[in-house]
C-alpha cells in the first residue's frame, strides 16, 4: 500500500500553498486519507515539467479509489475465505456472538465481515471502528489475516 | 445447512443458495470448500470401458468382472468416501479376498495409529476452542490445507475458559521449515526447523525441558520454547505431513516429547488429515481387523504389514480398484506406472489423471453435495449430513453394493 511519503515524493514540493493547505506534505496525507483531491493541486495540473509526476501519481492513487468509506480494501484475488478477520472483528463477535464468537459464520445482518463464495466480504461499514471523525485505528480484521488480502489505506 | 468435503474440518454452517440446480450463492465456505463445491460442476467423469463411453451398468457389470477374475486385487482410495461406503469397501476386500489401503498408508498413518490405539492422547477440536491456550502447528499450514481451522477451533474463536481468546488467552506456535502463510499470524513464534531436522529439534525441547541448555538452534529461543510449554495450561499440538515425513519410524521420540510434557501440564495432539473421511476409514478398519491400513484379507485372515501398502501392493497386485483418489497424480512414478498397467477401475466423480488411465470408469455422486452420508472429522467426532443438490449419479456406496452384488 502507498505511503504518505511516496505521494509526497510526486507533488511539486514548493509549498505553494494554492491547495489551501500549508505544505506539500500535509497535501500528500490529505491525498491519502482521501480527503483531497489531485485536481486540487493546480501546478500539478497546470505546469507542463510535472507531467510524468502527474501521470506516476494518479497510478499511486488508482488503488485508493476503491477503497469503502473507512478505508478498507479487500482484495479478493488474494483472500483465503478463512474467516479469521470474521471471528476477530470486536464488531462481529458483538453483533453475533452465539456464531461469530465461537467461530462459526454469522447469522446475524449486523456484522461487517462475512465469507461468501469462498471470499470476505464487507457490510454495514458505518457500524465499524474506523468509520466516521472519531475513529479508533483497529486492525483485528488485517493482523489476522494469513494472505494480507484486507488493507487499509 | 450444508457440510462442506472440502478437507477434514467438515465445516457444518455453510449455507447454500440453489438456482437452476446450480450453486447461486454459498456463505461460510471457505475458498478450498468453494473451490471444491464450484467442480461439480465441470469435468466431470462419464461411464466409460477402455476409453469409449457406455452405460453405468455395463461399466459395473465390467468393474465386477475384472474383480471377479483377479487373484490378488488391490482397494485403494477410501478417504474420500463416506463411513456407509467405507464399510462396503470392507466388506467387498473380504469377499475378494484382496488387498485394503486407503491414504493414510503414506499420509498421517503412522501417527494415526498412535492416536487410535490411545499412546498419544488427544481431544476433540471443540475441546480445544474451549479450554486451548497453546496451539502448535507442526510441519502444517492450516491457512492452506485447513483455512478454517485456525478461525473455528485453534486461534480466534472464545472458548468456555478462554473468552479473552487470541487477543490475550492463546498463543499460536508455528514450527515449519519456511515462512507459511499460518507463520504470519504468529511471526514471533515462528520456529524454523531444517528439513528431516525435526528430531533433533525435539531433542532439544526435551533437554529444555529438564532445565539443560539446548545443544542446537537458537538457544535463547528454545529456552524461550520450554517456558512457554512448561506454562502452558492444556496444550494441543496439530502435526502435519511436514513432522510425520520428517520423523517417519522415529514416532517415539514425538511419543515421548508428548509424555514429559503430560507430566508437566496437560498436552492433546490431533493429526491433521487431510481428506475429508480418512479418519473414518482407520477408524473402521480397525474396529474391524485391529490394523488401520495396509490389509490384505488374502487366505481368508486379515493380516497386515508394509507389503500391503499400495506403494508394494501396486507392484504385485493383478487389478486395482482406486476410489475417490488420485494415486497417478500423488504416488511416485515408479508405484503409478506400476498401477497404470493394471487393469484398473476408477471410481470418482471428476476426472483425474487415474481415471483417464483407467479402464473402466464409473462416475460417482460427490460427498456432502449430491449424496449423503456419515464421517469422521480429523478428532473423532462423527459428523451426519445431507445432500444439497439432487442429482441422478449413484453415491459410493450404492456403486460398491451393485459391485459386490454382480461378483
Amino acid at each position: 500500500m502507498v505511503g504518505a511519503m511516496e505521494i509526497y515524493m510526486l507533488l511539486p514540493k514548493t509549498n505553494c500553498k494554492k491547495c489551501g493547505l500549508p505544505t506539500c506534505m500535509a497535501f500528500a496525507v490529505g491525498l491519502l486519507g482521501r480527503e483531497k483531491k489531485i485536481d486540487e493541486c493546480t501546478p500539478l495540473i497546470e505546469e507542463k515539467k510535472y507531467e510524468a509526476k502527474l501521470k506516476k501519481l494518479r497510478e499511486v492513487i488508482a488503488p485508493l479509489e476503491n477503497a469503502s468509506e473507512t478505508g478498507l480494501i479487500i482484495h479478493p484475488e488474494k483472500c483465503f475465505g478463512c474467516g479469521n478477520c470474521v471471528v476477530a472483528c470486536p464488531v462481529n463477535v458483538a453483533a453475533d456472538p452465539t456464531h461469530c464468537g465461537v467461530g462459526l459464520g454469522p447469522e446475524s445482518d449486523k456484522v461487517i465481515l462475512k465469507v461468501e463464495d469462498g471470499v470476505v466480504v464487507s457490510n454495514n461499514l458505518q457500524e465499524c471502528r474506523r468509520f466516521g471523525p472519531n475513529k479508533i485505528l483497529c486492525n483485528a480484521c488485517t493482523a489476522t489475516c494469513p494472505s494480507k488480502a484486507i488493507e487499509f489505506v | 445447512m450444508a457440510t462442506c468435503t472440502g478437507c477434514s474440518l467438515l465445516c457444518e454452517d455453510i449455507e447454500a443458495e440453489l438456482s437452476g440446480g446450480k450453486l447461486s450463492k454459498v456463505k461460510n465456505l471457505c475458498r478450498k470448500g468453494h473451490g471444491h463445491f464450484q467442480s461439480a460442476f465441470s469435468e466431470r467423469t462419464v461411464p466409460m470401458i477402455d476409453g469409449k463411453k457406455v452405460d453405468l451398468d455395463q461399466a459395473i457389470a465390467r468393474a465386477a468382472e475384472i474383480l471377479r477374475s483377479a487373484k490378488s486385487p488391490l482397494l485403494f482410495g477410501w478417504s474420500n468416501s463416506t463411513l456407509e461406503a467405507q464399510n462396503v469397501g470392507i466388506s467387498l476386500a473380504e469377499k475378494l479376498d484382496a488387498t485394503i489401503d486407503d491414504t493414510s498408508s503414506f499420509c498421517q498413518g503412522i501417527l494415526m495409529e498412535r492416536i487410535l490405539s490411545g499412546s498419544i492422547p488427544t481431544c476433540t477440536l471443540d475441546d480445544v476452542r474451549n479450554y486451548a491456550d497453546v496451539s502448535i502447528f507442526w510441519g502444517a499450514d492450516p491457512s492452506s490445507s485447513h483455512p478454517r481451522h485456525l478461525s473455528r477451533f485453534s486461534y480466534y474463536p472464545r472458548g468456555d475458559k478462554r473468552q479473552k481468546s487470541y487477543e490475550e488467552e492463546r498463543t499460536c506456535m508455528v514450527v515449519d521449515v519456511r515462512m507459511s502463510a499460518t507463520a504470519t499470524l504468529c511471526k514471533d513464534y515462528l520456529f524454523r526447523v531444517p528439513p528431516g531436522g525435526d528430531a533433533e529439534f525435539i531433542e532439544a525441547i526435551l533437554s529444555v525441558l529438564e532445565g539443560k541448555i539446548p545443544r542446537l538452534g537458537d538457544k535463547k529461543k528454545m529456552i524461550e520454547l520450554g517456558g512457554l510449554l512448561k506454562k502452558a495450561e492444556w496444550g494441543a499440538i496439530f502435526p502435519g505431513l511436514g513432522m510425520i515425513y520428517s520423523l517417519q519410524d522415529n514416532m517415539e521420540v514425538f511419543e515421548r516429547l508428548i509424555a514429559r510434557l503430560n507430566e508437566i501440564t496437560t498436552f492433546k495432539v490431533i493429526p491433521m488429515a487431510g481428506h475429508f473421511n480418512m479418519r473414518g476409514f482407520n477408524e473402521l478398519l480397525r474396529e474391524k481387523t485391529g490394523y488401520i491400513n495396509r490389509v490384505s484379507f488374502e487366505g481368508g485372515a486379515a493380516s497386515h504389514g508394509p507389503e500391503n501398502s499400495v506403494v508394494a501392493a501396486a507392484k504385485t497386485c493383478d487389478a486395482a480398484l482406486v476410489i475417490g483418489s488420485d494415486p497417478l497424480s500423488s504416488l511416485p512414478f515408479g508405484t503409478a506406472r506400476a498401477l497404470a498397467r493394471l487393469p484398473l477401475i476408477a471410481i470418482d466423480p471428476r476426472r483425474s489423471l487415474t481415471t483417464d488411465a483407467a479402464g473402466v470408469v464409473i462416475p460417482a455422486a460427490i460427498s456432502g453435495l449430491e449424496a449423503g452420508g456419515t464421517a469422521v472429522r480429523m478428532d473423532g467426532v462423527k459428523i451426519k449430513f445431507e445432500p444439497i443438490i439432487k442429482a441422478d449419479l449413484p453415491a459410493d456406496e450404492q456403486i460398491l453394493s451393485r459391485i459386490m452384488e454382480a461378483i
